[in-house]
């Protein structure tokens, strides 16, 4: 063991800041996770706070809050899970179609630019159309159809529809790239046959490109599940302009444990919060990973 | 759509790579899809770039609108005017993301070859340290008392630049695969053979054949940083270490704050000085700019790497 370390103590030595880098910014609060068993002050730091037990679990799971953003953290997942796959694998086999690749490509590159935006700048794009006074929806359309203008940030009700659009409308972009990477990998022949057998286009898409890329519709999904307990912070705080009167709808475990830490200081909440997601999150992950494993080797983390 | 097509006659004239067609009508139907679809991404964007250009009188006549009654730069010279604050979260979103990119590639590239290397008997050891962190994640509390009650690192440029965004478990995976799958160990061993050490062989061999994957990691983990306001939103509380992308956030919250507080004379009369929406609007468009205009150049690695983190994550 010493000799073998001693010859490869370049390596070692490469490998030192990257490992201390995920010791402290990964390991570390890993085992910090235990405050959420203490009674926390910061005078006595996390190894000195005295222990609370399970305290802070019962007083979350005691509160109306605990059921509220777990549901929406499901919910929200859940729809986004759905409505995305159906409209990005859409766009992949409208994409997939078109015959001028050079079409393709700006189209492609369109639906991916929101992808790239910051959700700092998309709540000014979504303030731009719901502004109460200014907003295009109230002053333009709204005004139009001789409706009377809504206060989209005051009114929880409408925002799980305009939550679940703002997400398509970002993230539509990023899958139907790898959807299309998919389908671009299937060999041509199989369409040459099939259409010498007389099969029309839907006939083709159902029949060969759909069940030709199962294999990464159901990795991509699974991976998503794997996620379903962690929220997009950026979307729900952002886009909501961090709005209170919305908290019943947009309220999600990740905000949760924010405005907990930050906004009112409550670390015994907020860390039980936390280590709630943490723990339902590492099962998700672990075992979708095992689905994944058994179905597609190739795919697997592990 | 599909209903309308039917599978063309294979024809003598089709070209060998595109052997696939349909009807002109259904090719017509699909470039009017996506023409409609690439609106609904770019209309957002168009209609805060033309508030931006709006005369302030204008919106407060008739809201935000396409087509205004009267353009007006206004918005940009009152920007302009009071530049500092702006141009020094430029200054520092630029510095952040150019040595945090730097860093982040050399410590995320010297720990993933280690482990690419077969004859390295600890490789499967630390492969799963990288991998837990994918894994498990201690949550944001303590992660966040780290970084302030052990770290200290609240209002400084450290709060930028480590927390999260250093380093990333799943590009350490992809650059050890691309390491194992493209550099041919032989290579490697006769570099050694010829007396090239460790760090030679990384740096003068290794590095320059891995440029395909540096430049993938690279450009997201330069949108990582550029994009990155959520740090600051955490640890920084000092004006003068306002990013970019933070101070939007910051704008957008503020100058709201200011109008539900107009009974306050000052800040009414304030309010009336500065053409509140469409600065508004400005910033946003500011703080776009960037990437819009670098896009077109980095289009092609940002799908390339897509794909490739989506096959192995």
């Amino acid at each position: 063991m010493p000799r073998t370390f001693v010859k490869y103590r370049s390596l070692w030595i490469m490998v030192l800041p990257g490992l201390i880098y995920l010791l402290i910014n990964n390991y570390l609060p890993m085992f910090g996770t235990i405050i959420a068993f203490k009674d926390f002050n910061y005078t006595d730091g996390v190894w000195g706070s005295g222990w609370a037990g399970f305290k802070n679990f019962e007083f979350l799971f005691s509160t109306q809050d605990a059921y509220v953003i777990t549901r929406n953290t499901l919910l929200y997942n859940a729809v986004f899970i759905v409505f995305n796959l159906v409209l990005a694998l859409t766009v992949a086999l409208l994409l997939n179609e078109i015959k001028r690749r050079y079409m393709q490509n700006v189209y492609q590159s369109v639906l991916l630019l929101p992808y790239l935006i910051s959700f700092s700048i998309v709540g000014y794009l979504v303030y731009s159309f719901l502004s109460m006074d200014y907003g295009f929806i109230n002053s333009a359309v709204l005004q139009k159809l001789g409706l009377p203008p809504v206060s989209w940030y005051m009114e929880a009700k409408y925002w799980p529809f305009i939550l679940v659009l703002v997400n398509a409308w970002k993230y539509i972009g990023y899958s139907s790239v790898i959807y299309l990477a998919a389908m671009a990998g299937i060999n041509q022949e199989y369409y040459e046959a099939a259409r010498i057998d007389g099969a029309n286009r839907w006939k083709q898409m159902t029949r060969i490109t759909l069940p030709l890329i199962r294999p990464v519709i159901i990795v991509m999904t699974l991976l998503l599940i794997g996620r379903i307990f962690y929220a997009d912070f950026g979307l729900f705080y952002q886009v909501t302009m961090n709005t209170g009167i919305l908290l019943p709808t947009t309220n999600v475990i990740d905000t949760y444990v924010y405005r907990a830490l930050i906004q009112t200081g409550d670390i015994g909440m907020s860390s039980a919060a936390g280590l709630f997601q943490s723990v339902v999150g590492f099962l998700l992950v672990f075992s979708v990973n095992l689905l994944i494993r058994k179905f597609d080797r190739e795919n697997a983390l592990f | 759509m599909n209903a309308t097509t039917n599978a063309a006659l294979p024809s003598s004239q089709s070209s060998p790579k595109r052997i696939r067609e349909n009807s002109s009508v259904a090719q017509f139907l699909i470039h009017v899809f996506f023409v409609l679809a690439c609106a609904a991404c770019l209309i957002p964007l168009i209609l805060v770039a033309i508030v931006s250009l709006t005369d302030e009188r204008s919106i407060l006549a008739n809201g935000y609108s396409f087509f205004p009654e009267k353009f007006s730069l206004d918005a940009y010279r009152y920007l302009l005017g009071d530049a500092q604050r702006l141009l020094n979260a430029y200054g520092i979103s630029i510095l952040v993301t150019v040595v945090g990119t730097v860093t982040s590639l050399l410590i995320s590239s010297l720990l993933a070859y280690p482990l690419s290397r077969k004859d390295f008997p600890q490789r499967n050891l630390l492969a799963f340290f990288v991998f837990f962190t994918i894994l498990f994640n201690g949550g944001l509390v303590p992660w966040y008392l780290v970084y302030t009650n052990l770290f200290h690192i609240k209002d400084t440029l450290f709060a930028l630049l480590v927390p999260n965004l250093l380093m990333n478990g799943f590009y350490i995976l992809i650059m050890r695969t691309f390491f194992t799958t493209s550099i041919p160990g032989s290579l490697i061993e006769s570099a050694q053979i010829d007396g090239a050490g460790e760090w030679r062989t990384f740096f003068r061999i290794v590095l320059p054949l891995s440029l395909p994957v540096l430049a993938t990691i690279g450009l997201f983990t330069t949108l990582g940083y550029w994009n990155d306001w959520f740090n600051s939103l955490v640890f920084i509380y000092d004006n003068r270490l306002i990013s970019l992308q933070y101070l939007m956030t910051k704008t957008l919250l503020s100058i709201q704050f200011l109008q539900s507080n107009t009974q306050n004379s000052n800040v009414g009369k304030l309010l009336t000085e500065m053409p509140t929406e469409t600065v508004r609007m400005a910033m946003a468009i500011i703080g776009i700019g960037p990437i819009v205009l670098a896009y077109p150049f980095f289009q092609k690695y940002l799908v390339k790497g897509l794909t490739v983190g989506a096959v192995k994550g």
